[in-house]
């Protein structure tokens, strides 16, 4: 279930050395709960992310181990320092092995 | 206050809808939870979770939690399937330690919040979220 996801990221183009800014990350995947059953009573097996990391300049800002029960199109919104000017690393991890990743750069000033 | 007859029938009317509602909590949440602690204490305050009393819609749920200081916050909800729902880290960048997201809550039941504090300790937020329709399929 690879198709059509993509990612989307909100991260101000600027800030002052030190701001805390708000970020907030959604990227579409239907999330397949494995709860579900399909016409015939056949359970819908499992297909969600599983594991969701942001880091800036190589340093940690989250890291987020998602469980079926997060809702489709999996939404996340916190908060980060930005010492320096630099470039945010955005990457979600599928089941199924595929690694989806969205890069936002940052300007201090 | 006097209560006429007909407002004593409905208080007990709606304690008893109230009641019957919630789905049961699991032994599985009690698991999840400690697992994650490690059968640790859970303290109160230092965290808070912010979620909607009523959800109309159960399969998206929009919950906050933020911890100042904490290292980590899992969040469960203890009627659902799978109690787990998710597991923040915070790195040393994360400015505060909140996070916002939205999930699925197959019924009428706790939300519960965890955070792991630097120190080892465990402290905790719960909130009962009414659910109009649950959102697991089925």
């Amino acid at each position: 279930m690879a198709e059509n996801v993509k990612p989307r990221v909100r991260v101000p183009g600027t800030a002052s050395a030190g701001e805390v800014i708000t970020i907030k990350t959604l990227i579409s995947h239907t999330m397949e709960s494995g709860q579900r059953k399909d016409d015939d009573g056949n359970t819908i097996p499992r297909s969600i992310i599983n594991r969701f990391v942001v880091d800036f300049n190589g340093e940690n800002v989250i890291d987020v181990q998602l469980e079926p029960a997060i809702s489709t199109n999996p939404f996340f919104e916190f908060q980060a320092t930005v010492p320096e000017s630099g470039t945010f690393n955005f990457t979600w991890y599928d089941d199924d092995g595929s690694v989806y990743t969205e890069a936002k750069d940052i300007t201090v000033s | 206050m006097k209560l006429t007859r007909r407002q004593t029938m409905l208080a007990a009317m709606g304690t008893a809808a109230i009641a019957a509602l919630p789905i049961k909590a699991s032994a599985a949440a009690d698991d999840a939870i400690a697992a994650f602690t490690g059968g640790a204490e859970l303290g109160e305050g230092g965290i808070t979770l912010t979620a909607p009393e009523i959800a109309e819609n159960g399969n998206t749920v929009p919950i906050e939690v933020s911890a100042p200081g904490a290292e980590a916050i899992a969040i469960f909800a203890d009627g659902n399937p799978t109690p787990a729902v998710a597991t923040v880290l915070f790195g040393p960048l994360a400015a505060e330690q909140m996070a916002a997201t939205r999930i699925r809550l197959a019924g009428t039941q706790d939300v519960v919040a965890v955070a792991r504090m630097p120190d080892g300790s465990f402290v905790q937020a719960r909130q009962e979220v009414k659910v109009t329709i649950g959102g697991c399929g089925g």
